[in-house]
C-alpha cells in the first residue's frame, strides 16, 4: 500500500500559498474567527471564462497538498496524486484545481494551534468549535478571492464528501457538478462512538494537559492510539487478513509467541507504525476539532431529519460512489442520498465499486473511480429549466 | 453478465418503436439501461430528460461516458424512490426475462410511469415451438444464445402470456407492436406464432389511482 516514489526531475511542481481572510469569519457556533488564514494549492490555469475550476475537499487527515510535489526531491507527492495532475483523471491541463486545508486543521490553515490575536498565545481549546458548514464558508471566500465565478465541480471523499454535500446545499447556483465519494449525509451513532473513543484516548494521555500541551511534548501516546483505532475503521477484515493474516512480526520464529504484551503480530506492529507516523504530522487538538465537525455534520439538521426536503433546492448534477467493503460509510448511506435526489427529480448517478480495501478504497481504487470521475466531469450539463 | 446492448437489427426495431413514444422534455426512466446508448439517443435527438438504472458496473461506467445519468440498482427491489406518475415513460426493454418477479416490476412501472413500454422476446414464436417439439430441448437462437442452465433469462413468456398478466394486474394495453423480420402479414394476424419479439405500451386502467 505504501508506495515509495523515486524523486523525479521532471515531476509536477506545486506551491503552497496563503490567503488571509480580510474580514472575520462568522461561525455556526456564534463566534467569529479573526485573521483566519487559509493554506491552499492550485494546479492548472483558470480559463478566461472562469468556469473550469474544480475544488478538491480533503478528508480528516488530509491537507491542501493534493497533487504534485513541492520540490523535485520530495519523496512523496500529494495525497491524491494518482487522481489529479497533467493528463491524469482530473486533468490539470484542462482544469484549474484548487485544494485548501480545512478550518481547524494543522497544515497551514487557522486551527487550534494558531495564535489567538486577542491573547498572543495559541488558541488550544479556546479555539471555537467549527463545523463542516464553516469549512465550506471559508472555501467559498477562497474561491471568490481566486476569481472563480462558478465551480465546475467539487470532489471529495469521506469528510471531504461531507463538504461536497454541504457545497451543493449551501451554494446551489455556484456549483455545476458534485462528486461525494464514500460519505454520508450524517454520522451514525457508531461513527460518533469511534470519534469519542479516539478523543478519550488523547484526553487520557497526561501530556495532553487539557489541550495546553507543549509543542515539543505533544500527547503522542494518546494521539497514536486514536489514530490506530481510526485506522482499523479505514480497512476491512478482508484487506487486513490478506496483508497480515495471523503472521507474527518476528518471521524468523514463526511458531513462537512472546508470551508478553509487546507486539507479536504483524498487524500490531503495523498499527504501531501508523500511530507513530501520524503523530509526526498531525496535531492532537486539531484532531478534536475536526472529528467534532464530522460528528455535528447533519445535512438534515434544518429539515428535522427530512433528507428529501434538505436536497430540494440543489441544482448540481451528482455522481455518488461507494465501496463494497467500506463499513465506516457503507453503501446504504450513499443510496439514501441517491433516493432523496431521485425523489426530488435531480440529476444523479451512483455506483458501488467492488473493492476489498474498506473505506481506504476511495484513495486506492483510482482506476475505476478515476474513469467515472473523468467522464462525469466531461459531460456537458443540460440547460436548466 | 447482462449481454451488451449492441443495437443489432432486431433489437433496434423495438427501441425505434419506444423512441417514437418520446416527446421533447419527457422524463424517461430506462430500467436495465445497458451502456446507455439508447438513453443518449433519447437525450440528444428527442430532448428527453433521461435516467437509467443498471446493475452491471461496466455498463454503468459506459453510461457515464455516454453522458447519461445512471443509478446502480437491483431492479428486483421496489421503485419506492419514485412517486406515482413521476415519469412520462418507463422503459423495460428486453430486461423482464432476467427478473425474479416480472409481475411485480410490471405493476411498479405502470405506477411510476404515466406510460410504460415493455419489450421482450416472444417464446411463442414458431421456431421455439418447433425446437421444443422436435428436438425436445429448450430453444436457442441468435437472440437467446444461452443454454438452459447458464442463461440469465429466467422468465420466458409468450405474447399471450403477457396479455394475460396485464389482464390479471388490471393494466391497460395501449399499444401492441409485434416485431418480425419476415412474414409481415402473418405476424400481424398471428403475432404469438410469428413475432420474434413484441413491444407493449401499458398504462394503469383509468380509475386506478394515479395522483
Amino acid at each position: 500500500m505504501v508506495e515509495i516514489d523515486t524523486p523525479n526531475q521532471n515531476c509536477f511542481l506545486v506551491q503552497p500559498r496563503d490567503f488571509q481572510l480580510p474580514e472575520p469569519l462568522p461561525l455556526q457556533c456564534g463566534r467569529a474567527l479573526k485573521n483566519a488564514n487559509i493554506r491552499f494549492e492550485t494546479a492548472g490555469t483558470l480559463n478566461a471564462e472562469g468556469n473550469n475550476a474544480i475544488l478538491i475537499t480533503h478528508a480528516l487527515s488530509g491537507d491542501a497538498h493534493c497533487c504534485g510535489r513541492h520540490t523535485p526531491s520530495d519523496r512523496k507527492p500529494g495525497w491524491w496524486d494518482d487522481m489529479i495532475g497533467p493528463g491524469k483523471w482530473i486533468d490539470t491541463n484542462r482544469y484549474f484545481v484548487i485544494c485548501s486545508n480545512v478550518l481547524g486543521g494543522c497544515s497551514g490553515t487557522t486551527g487550534p494551534g494558531s495564535i489567538d490575536p486577542d491573547t498572543g498565545r495559541p488558541y488550544n481549546l479556546n479555539f471555537p468549535v467549527i463545523t463542516v458548514h464553516d469549512m465550506v464558508q471559508a472555501q467559498k471566500r477562497l474561491v471568490d478571492h481566486l476569481g472563480v465565478k462558478h465551480l465546475l465541480a467539487v470532489v471529495g471523499g469521506s469528510m471531504g464528501g461531507m463538504q461536497v454535500l454541504e457545497w451543493a446545499v449551501t451554494f446551489p447556483d455556484f456549483v455545476d457538478k458534485v462528486v461525494p465519494i464514500a460519505t454520508a449525509c450524517c454520522f451514525t451513532p457508531q461513527n460518533i462512538a469511534f470519534d469519542w473513543v479516539a478523543r478519550e484516548a488523547i484526553k487520557a494521555d497526561p501530556d495532553w494537559k487539557g489541550g495546553d500541551y507543549l509543542p515539543d511534548k505533544p500527547p503522542a501516546k494518546g494521539l497514536g492510539a486514536a489514530r490506530m483505532l481510526a485506522h482499523i475503521t479505514y480497512l476491512s477484515n478482508e484487506s487486513m487478513d490478506r496483508k497480515f493474516g495471523r503472521n507474527l512480526q518476528d518471521k524468523s520464529d514463526p511458531e513462537n509467541y512472546g508470551y508478553a504484551f509487546d507486539f507479536d503480530f504483524a498487524v500490531e506492529s503495523y498499527l504501531q507504525y501508523q500511530g507513530r507516523s501520524f503523530v509526526e504530522r498531525f496535531d492532537a487538538n486539531s484532531y478534536f476539532y475536526i472529528t467534532r465537525a464530522t460528528d455535528y455534520f447533519d445535512l438534515t439538521a434544518e429539515t428535522r431529519g427530512d433528507l428529501v426536503a434538505a436536497l430540494k433546492d440543489v441544482k448540481s448534477s451528482f455522481l455518488l460512489v461507494s465501496f463494497s467493503s467500506d463499513w465506516l460509510f457503507p453503501t446504504p448511506q450513499s443510496v439514501k442520498i441517491v433516493d432523496a435526489l431521485l425523489r426530488n427529480r435531480k440529476e444523479v448517478s451512483f455506483c458501488e465499486i467492488k473493492s476489498s480495501c474498506g473505506h481506504d478504497a476511495f484513495l486506492l481504487e483510482v482506476e475505476t473511480l478515476g474513469r467515472m470521475v473523468r467522464d462525469f466531469l466531461a459531460t456537458p450539463r443540460r440547460k436548466r429549466a | 453478465m447482462r449481454k451488451a446492448r449492441d443495437l443489432d437489427q432486431n433489437r433496434r426495431r423495438d427501441l425505434e418503436i419506444i423512441s417514437s413514444l418520446v416527446s421533447p422534455g419527457d422524463r424517461v426512466l430506462d430500467l436495465g439501461c445497458g451502456d446507455g446508448v439508447f438513453l443518449r439517443h433519447l437525450k440528444e435527438d428527442r430532448q428527453a430528460q433521461v435516467m437509467g438504472m443498471e446493475i452491471d458496473p461496466e455498463s454503468i461506467y459506459r453510461c457515464i461516458a455516454n453522458g447519461v445519468p445512471v443509478v446502480q440498482r437491483d431492479l428486483d427491489g421496489d421503485l419506492s424512490f419514485a412517486e406515482d406518475g413521476s415519469y412520462d415513460l418507463v422503459v423495460l426493454s428486453q430486461t423482464i426475462q432476467e427478473m425474479r418477479r416480472p409481475d411485480q416490476i410490471v405493476d411498479q412501472i405502470v405506477r411510476v410511469g404515466k406510460l410504460a413500454a415493455v419489450s421482450f422476446i416472444n417464446f411463442g414464436h414458431w421456431g421455439c415451438r418447433v425446437q421444443v417439439c422436435f428436438s425436445g430441448r429448450m430453444p436457442r437462437s441468435s437472440q437467446m444464445p444461452y443454454q438452459w442452465f447458464d442463461t440469465p433469462n429466467i422468465h420466458f413468456g409468450t405474447i399471450r402470456d403477457f396479455r394475460a398478466l396485464c389482464e390479471r394486474l388490471g393494466i391497460t394495453i395501449v399499444q401492441e407492436t409485434p416485431i418480425a423480420a419476415r412474414f409481415p402479414r402473418l405476424t400481424k394476424w398471428f403475432p404469438n406464432l410469428f413475432a420474434v419479439s413484441c413491444v407493449f405500451v401499458l398504462e394503469r386502467k383509468s380509475g386506478s389511482a394515479v395522483k
